[in-house]
């Protein structure tokens, strides 16, 4: 397999409810490659085969050269992939800054003053130094992203998977995150990026799928996937003109 | 007076109570685990203390140094090899478990160490004591309590202050996450479980120096922990040595009003208070 990340044929249902089928695409290094489809389109369920948290019933997920398809999450992140959430899922009775050191210190494999440091830098560049000792549980939506990101970011991942981060924000909190993920992105981590906020997606990616039904139903350079006919369709009325 | 002193003696009992209660207490915090066999592991330290003493001769304080790192790497095994199997879905398979274990390791004891009540001899330290004003105190009562506060302390700066007590929090928040975030779940326990028996193996320690033990006396002290957690509330240490502490005052209390009520003062405390503080007097507050 050439691509960084490569899914192969990827197939997972729950009896009747298809999530994965014969999915198959790849991202290459350094890319950042957008992920569109309407709700219940199987996105979701997609990062949950990349991360481990799901096994498919059939297919394979490989990894920077290697099958990971039968490794589990916590070494699937310590082989350098690390997700953000849609819904924030922060260890909300642990502060801000202990949030940041789990990541860094049992993904990123750091310790001690090293770990605490890195921490610190990438709460500047997430903007929530300011809240380090702040319990997560008591943040607001756009500082439970924040700390989505920053968490992710810890873990000093090759891979960044990003879940919806820019939903529900205002338009200024949306925009200054789309900065803080192109600035990540400039550095050369590659990215894929699951958003319904089409026009901070297009601010970012090099490239789109679309997905329905668990199926890959479109891929190419994101002006041209939002003109096709097939994704007007499903987003009729919803993001047409982004 | 006398009454002043069926409160500090109570108080200094709280802190044997509170070691029952403290390896259960970070069980149940960080794995949700109720370990039915806690209290047959407090007696296998006891008796594992009083093999060291015995083969070796030596003071059975001095035979914590042998008996808490062994306690702790059948921990580790233990939650590795049995209990990990047994966590992650319904709550019967871990409960049903630890009451299998329990069976096993009284009938062990029972087989190894024959029904005789044993005792460990810790010389002059069992019958010395201080005078404060007209309370007379027993060294050892002293000890016990200030090694529960010392416990209590060093666990609580193990869950703050370093990466593995981080890591407990973490999983102990949410395990799915943690996971994600590269924490291997299965040592975390281990190292939980590791830690839960060291403790234990203080605790078997010294209820041998402070009482005769034989292998069925665990049950009594599984009880003791329980109640010890449940009045301080779940997940937070200090207060279970302050549970361990109330409990202990309402049975010299009960004993004092009449010697048969030792026992049933304790448990009515408990009762009472679970009636009107179902979740404890300090429980956690949760972010």
């Amino acid at each position: 397999m050439t691509a960084f990340l490569q899914l192969d044929q990827v197939s997972k249902s729950f009896g009747a409810v298809t999530v994965a089928e014969d999915l198959s695409y790849g991202v290459q290094a350094g890319e950042a490659l957008g992920v569109i489809g309407p709700n219940g389109a199987g996105k979701t369920s997609m990062f949950n085969l990349i991360t481990g948290t799901l096994r498919p019933n059939s297919g394979k997920v490989w990894f920077d050269g290697q099958d990971v398809t039968g490794m589990n999450a916590a070494k699937r992140c310590r082989a350098g992939m690390a997700r953000s959430f849609q819904v924030p899922q922060p260890f909300s009775g642990m502060t801000v800054f202990e949030n940041a050191m789990i990541a860094a210190t049992q993904a990123a494999g750091l310790s001690g003053q090293a770990a605490e440091k890195f921490c610190l830098e990438i709460l500047e560049q997430t903007e929530l130094l300011d809240r380090a000792n702040t319990l997560a549980g008591g943040l607001t939506l756009l500082g439970r992203k924040r700390l989505e990101l920053t968490r992710a970011l810890c873990a000093k991942p090759k891979l960044l998977m990003l879940d919806e981060i820019a939903g529900g924000l205002t338009e200024s909190e949306c925009a200054s995150l789309v900065k803080t993920i192109k600035d990540i992105h400039a550095r050369g981590v590659t990215i894929i990026w699951i958003e319904h906020v089409v026009h901070a997606l297009l601010a970012v990616v090099d490239r789109l799928i679309v997905i329905d039904f668990g199926m890959k139903i479109a891929e190419g350079e994101p002006k041209a996937i939002m003109q096709s006919p097939e994704v007007q369709e499903i987003y009729l009325g919803i993001e047409a003109d982004a | 007076m006398e009454w002043v002193n069926a409160i500090v003696q109570g108080t200094l009992l709280g802190g044997l109570y509170a070691l029952f209660a403290a390896g259960l207490s970070l069980i149940f915090g960080v794995m949700r685990l109720v370990n039915i066999a806690h209290g047959d592991f407090i007696v296998l330290g006891a008796y594992l203390g009083l093999s060291v003493t015995t083969i070796l001769g030596i003071h059975p304080l001095v035979a914590l140094v042998f008996v808490v790192p062994c306690m702790a790497m059948i921990g580790y095994i233990l939650q590795r090899g049995i209990l990990n199997q047994t966590l992650g879905g319904d709550l019967l398979s871990p409960l049903l478990v630890t009451f299998g274990l329990s069976v096993i390791l009284q009938n062990a004891l029972l087989e190894i160490y024959s029904a005789d009540p044993q005792k460990m001899n810790a010389g002059a330290l069992e019958t010395a004591s201080v005078s404060l004003g007209d309370l007379s105190l027993g060294v050892l009562p002293l000890l016990t309590f200030g090694i529960a506060v010392a416990v209590i302390a060093a666990l609580q700066w193990t869950f703050y202050r370093t990466a593995l007590g981080r890591a407990f929090r973490a999983t102990s928040d949410n395990q799915e996450i943690a996971q994600l975030m590269g924490l291997n779940r299965r040592h975390i326990f281990g190292m939980a479980m590791a830690l839960a028996l060291a403790v234990t193996a203080i605790a078997g320690i010294m209820l041998g120096i402070r009482t005769s033990f034989d292998p069925s006396v665990g049950g009594g002290r599984l009880i003791f922990g329980f109640e010890a957690v449940i009045i301080g509330g779940l997940g937070n240490l200090w207060g279970t040595l302050a549970g361990g502490v109330i409990l202990g005052v309402a049975q010299t209390i009960g004993a004092k009003i009449d010697p048969g009520w030792q026992l049933l003062a304790g448990h009515i405390v408990f009762l009472a208070i679970l009636a009107v503080r179902p979740n404890g007097l300090f429980p956690r507050v949760s972010g």
